[in-house]
């Protein structure tokens, strides 16, 4: 295999990773804020492919539009959940905020099976279908596209957490609730932002990347469970690392597709998690913060 | 607490004992269809097709007198409420003949209870393991895969190419006929430069694609039921490669044309006569039957036709026929029946079984054909 | 000791009814439902002992469940060895795997666990999957051995369903004992505080450790009664899917109960049966189950009766833990 076949692994692992690392972006988003592990957040991804195709096909809303909407929709599916499933529960044990994410997670999942069928949809790609040529390489406009978005989001989350007061807000969440909390930041509220931002990235990462593997009522729990490899990969906490640790799993998935067995591709991911749990738990980029009991 | 908790548990047992079926006097045939589930694009045409049948069947009032009674149970493309609906086939709703599963994997996993209980089943699967090496109770109605293979390595040969990519998905039907095409190439002058496999619910074979790009093939020959091969299609355009592109007549639905969209132009395939029931010369035995198929099926689900469905109404065709010629609803009656069966002009193709052939078709049932602005052309010889 | 009379009791009692209920049924069909309700709810009990006293979750306790019965599959069908070789074979390996993962994971604090069998649970179904030569891949491995024990071969559908009721009889009996033993104690207070607990002095993992492997073996346990009597076992059974359909039993039935646990293993396996729209629902009803029940009734079926009965009684005093 030729230098451009490496390259190719690497433009389609690229892809593909930026998707998990939005994906492990909102998981860390909501973890920073509340100590909890979103297990629905899978679900915003699928939502946000999902809806997508549901604006753009059966409402014929045109693509910018209905991305857009699916954005939006999104973002309040997410403040919906903080409301009514976890604030009820803010106060009980991990496990059982653990089984409520993972609830929340097969209901969305439930419901949209009911709505939209177990069929796959295709999205169009945003800017047409011919992809670019570099040195035997081809790049789709849609991975430039997926690219841009994603450090453009990166950008504009970094920008938000440092210069916002919210953002700021949600910051000191992470570190210390009880002083947060007396210093008189709203916590709750700081939640519900969290919850939002995290449905928003989330769906962006689906939005992005339906044009290019297609979508179904299911994409949610692979997406999310390599997102949160992702994570871990990157240091639990650190978004930083979050959106490193999903690059780095999207590339090293594909070159172990292309190099070892096409078969086992999806294994990767979890391998190295569980590899990655043993040996060392905060990640690559992490604090090792980690509590031992 | 414990006291409450076997209340539960015993309501809930005698709920279901009381659950029980009452006996009609109707023919019971069975029916396992994947009709939700990645095979739903199969599953959905076949319940319907029979269901529209078992109608007009008993509207002209039944075989031999009797009406038809068509159990159907949804294995939602699920091995295991497969095996789950046999079960209930056989032991609860004790019926003389079953039709279907819809997929090759699903029927190897029932076939033996077949084989122990004595009753027939007519699959609607393509793997050619279903009936070779044959099996007393177990027949099939769609093409063998060899068939399929056959077709399109004859196209490759004329025209000329020497070097293949496969690129198989990893279950019954996929595997299946990634064996058959192995053992042929060889014997048709053909090399395999590359062997590659993906899973039923991958959404990126961009790793293989940029694998066989690399191996100097003249032609991909994918292996697979949808969506795999809309994604490869895609993906295929994505890489920027131009090498053709054969599939097998697992895609030979609409489905595909709108999953792969403009990604199948120039994608060729063997198809059984129906989705091009109106390109076929007028001296086809078959030309009428399909085209009343088509009329009956889109007039009653406003939906276009497959050649999926058609192997349904051909199994459950050939189960009611079978009673009738055989006078009898005895299930070994009924196989005898069946596997006498010679020259049945079916929507499928024309089938002529044997002790020996319980599949009973031959290359005629295939079409080559190429997809051209979004519709199916046959592919002059 | 009079614990142990009364739990004793107690299983006697569950038998005799279990026992019961096949008289009641007019089907063969409906024997080998309740057979797969009580297979699973020998994995539910021991899920239910991770769960509710040691406060841990797995996401992959189908994979230990698979993995016993595809090794039991493998040793009896490709090898031909004896059965009971394949179903130790299959324990065995599961309990051997379960102290591996548990061993670096259960030191760590919170959720970690959860990720683990997560991802343990995956790499299992994908391998299943892919090693077509070894476990027929996706279309599944037919022709497993009936089970035979000791000359006798569990043929009829009627003598498996005795057979699984008394090894579940067997397992809630442990599980009972385990409870209101010295184990359980030490458990219920790693449950209500970690830093108390070291501060008396309980090896915390320890604990934690032994409580992950022996609800891995129980469900290794189900995995080769569930292989030996289908005789046919196909990855889509031991997914996430079922993972997650386990837990809701143990969450359904409520977390701290060994009955509940049954209770929620039976109603979720036999519900299907009636509800034929079920199918399409199946996923969103289990969703439901557990938000309703971690924000309406935390305690599952079990504690909303204990609850009950408070109320019936006007609050005489309350015990948790059943």
């Amino acid at each position: 295999m030729g230098i451009s076949s490496y390259l190719q692994f690497l433009v389609s692992g690229l892809t593909v990773g930026s998707t998990y690392g939005l994906t492990a972006l909102g998981f860390t988003i909501i973890f920073n804020t509340t100590g909890i592990i979103n297990f629905a957040q899978g679900e915003f991804v699928m939502l946000g492919g999902m809806l997508s195709v549901f604006f753009l096909k059966w409402l014929h809303l045109g693509l910018p539009l209905s991305v857009l909407f699916s954005l939006l929709v999104t973002t309040l599916v997410g403040a919906a959940i903080e409301q009514f499933t976890i604030k009820p529960v803010k106060d009980s044990s991990v496990i059982n905020l653990i089984i409520v994410t993972i609830g929340v997670s097969i209901f969305t999942r439930g419901l949209a099976m009911l709505i939209w069928g177990k069929d796959t949809f295709a999205l169009p790609q945003f800017s047409g279908s011919a992809p670019l040529t570099f040195g035997g390489v081809a790049v789709t406009t849609q991975s430039i596209w997926i690219l841009a978005i994603t450090l453009s989001l990166l950008f504009l989350l970094r920008a938000f957490f440092t210069k916002t007061i919210y953002g700021k807000g949600m910051l000191a969440c992470s570190y210390d609730r009880k002083a947060s909390y007396l210093v008189g930041i709203g916590v709750q509220k700081m939640v519900l932002l969290s919850f939002m931002i995290s449905a928003l990235v989330g769906a962006v990462g689906g939005a992005i990347l339906a044009p290019v593997t297609m979508t179904s009522y299911d994409v949610g729990i692979l997406l999310g469970l390599k997102g949160f490899a992702a994570c871990i990969i990157g240091g639990l906490g650190n978004p930083f690392g979050a959106a490193a640790g999903g690059l780095l799993l999207g590339v090293l998935e594909s070159f172990g597709a292309g190099v070892i067995s096409s078969a086992y591709k999806d294994a990767f991911a979890f391998l190295v998690l569980l590899i990655l749990l043993f040996v060392k738990p905060s990640g690559l980029f992490g604090q090792t913060r980690v509590e031992r009991v | 607490m414990k006291k409450v908790s076997l209340c539960i548990a015993a309501l809930s047992l005698v709920a279901l004992s009381l659950s029980a079926a009452f006996a009609e006097d109707a023919l019971k045939i069975g029916a396992i269809f994947s009709v939700t589930g990645p095979a739903s694009f199969l599953g959905e045409p076949e319940k319907n097709t029979a269901l529209m049948l078992q109608d007009q069947i008993n509207a002209k009032g039944g075989v031999s007198g009797k009406k038809i009674e068509l159990i159907v149970y949804d294995d939602e493309s699920d091995v295991n409420k497969a095996v789950l609906a046999a079960d209930k086939l056989l032991k609860k709703d004790k019926v003389m003949a079953v039709i279907g599963p819809t997929t090759s994997g699903n029927t190897f996993a029932i076939e033996d209870k077949f084989e122990k209980a004595n009753i027939p089943l007519i699959s609607c699967a393509a793997a050619e393991k279903i009936v070779k090496p044959v099996k007393k109770w177990v027949f099939k109605t769609p093409q063998s895969d060899r068939l399929a293979v056959m077709k399109i390595y004859d196209t490759l040969v004329a025209k000329k190419t020497k070097k293949i990519a496969l690129i198989t998905v990893s279950d019954g039907f996929g595997q299946s006929g990634r064996e058959v095409l192995k053992e042929l190439a060889p014997r048709m002058g053909l090399e395999i430069v590359a062997d590659e496999v993906y899973g039923p619910k991958d959404t990126d074979m961009t790793a293989q694609l940029t694998k066989i790009r690399g191996s100097g093939a003249g032609a991909i020959v994918c292996w697979g039921t949808n969506p795999g091969p809309a994604v490869i299609a895609k993906n295929r355009v994505q890489l920027g490669m131009d090498i053709p592109l054969y599939m097998s007549h697992g895609v030979a639905s609409k489905k595909f044309i709108e999953l792969a969209g403009s990604a199948a132009e120039g994608i060729m395939l063997p198809a059984g006569k129906l989705i091009v029931a109106d390109q076929i010369p007028g001296i086809d035995p078959q030309k009428a039957i399909l085209l009343k198929y088509i009329k009956d099926y889109e007039s009653r689900y406003k939906a276009p036709v497959s050649s999926f469905g058609a192997y349904a109404g051909d199994a459950l065709t050939l189960v009611t026929k079978a009673v009738e010629t055989g006078k009898s609803s005895n299930p070994a009656d009924i196989r005898n029946s069946v596997e006498k069966t010679k020259g049945f002009v079916g929507i499928t193709g024309v089938f002529n079984f044997s002790p020996e052939d319980h599949n009973g078709l031959d290359e005629n049932s295939f079409e080559m054909v190429v997809i051209e602005r979004g519709d199916w052309k046959i592919i002059k010889k | 000791m009079q614990g142990f009379r009364r739990d004793l009791a107690a299983v006697a009692g569950f038998l005799v009814f279990v026992g019961a209920v096949p008289r009641l049924l007019t089907n063969d069909y409906y024997i080998n439902a309740l057979t797969l309700s009580w297979i699973h709810a020998i994995i539910a009990v021991g899920l239910n002992l991770l769960m509710g006293y040691a406060g841990q979750i797995s996401l992959g306790h189908a994979a230990f469940y698979g993995l016993a019965a595809y090794t039991s599959a493998i040793i009896t069908t490709t090898l031909s060895l004896p059965i009971l070789v394949g179903m130790s074979a299959g324990i065995a390996l599961v309990g051997i795997v379960a102290y591996l993962i548990g061993i670096p994971t259960l030191k760590l604090k919170g959720h970690y666990l959860a990720m683990a069998t997560l991802g343990f649970g995956i790499i299992i179904y994908i391998v299943i999957n892919e090693t077509i030569g070894l476990t027929g891949g996706p279309s599944g491995f037919t022709g497993i051995p009936r089970l035979t024990l000791f000359g006798y071969k569990f043929e009829s559908d009627l003598s498996y369903y005795y057979l699984v009721a008394i090894i579940l009889a067997c397992v809630i009996l442990v599980s009972l004992n385990l409870i209101h033993s010295r184990v359980g104690r030490a458990l219920r207070a790693i449950h209500t505080s970690e830093v108390a607990s070291l501060v008396i002095g309980i090896d915390i993992a320890k604990y934690k450790i032994f409580v992950f492997v022996l609800s891995a073996l129980f469900a290794a346990i189900a995995g080769v009664l569930y292989a030996h009597l289908i005789t046919f076992v196909a990855p889509s059974s031991f997914g996430f899917n079922f993972s997650v359909e386990l837990v809701t039993m143990v969450v359904l039935g409520g977390m701290a109960s060994i009955w509940g646990a049954v209770t929620g293993a039976l109603f979720l396996t036999v519900l299907p049966e009636f509800l034929r729209t079920f199918e399409n629902i199946e996923i969103l009803l289990y969703g439901a189950i557990l938000i309703v029940c971690m924000v309406f009734l935390p305690g599952g079926i079990a504690g909303g009766c204990a609850k009950l009965l408070k109320l019936v009684r006007g609050g005489k005093g309350e015990n948790v833990g059943l």
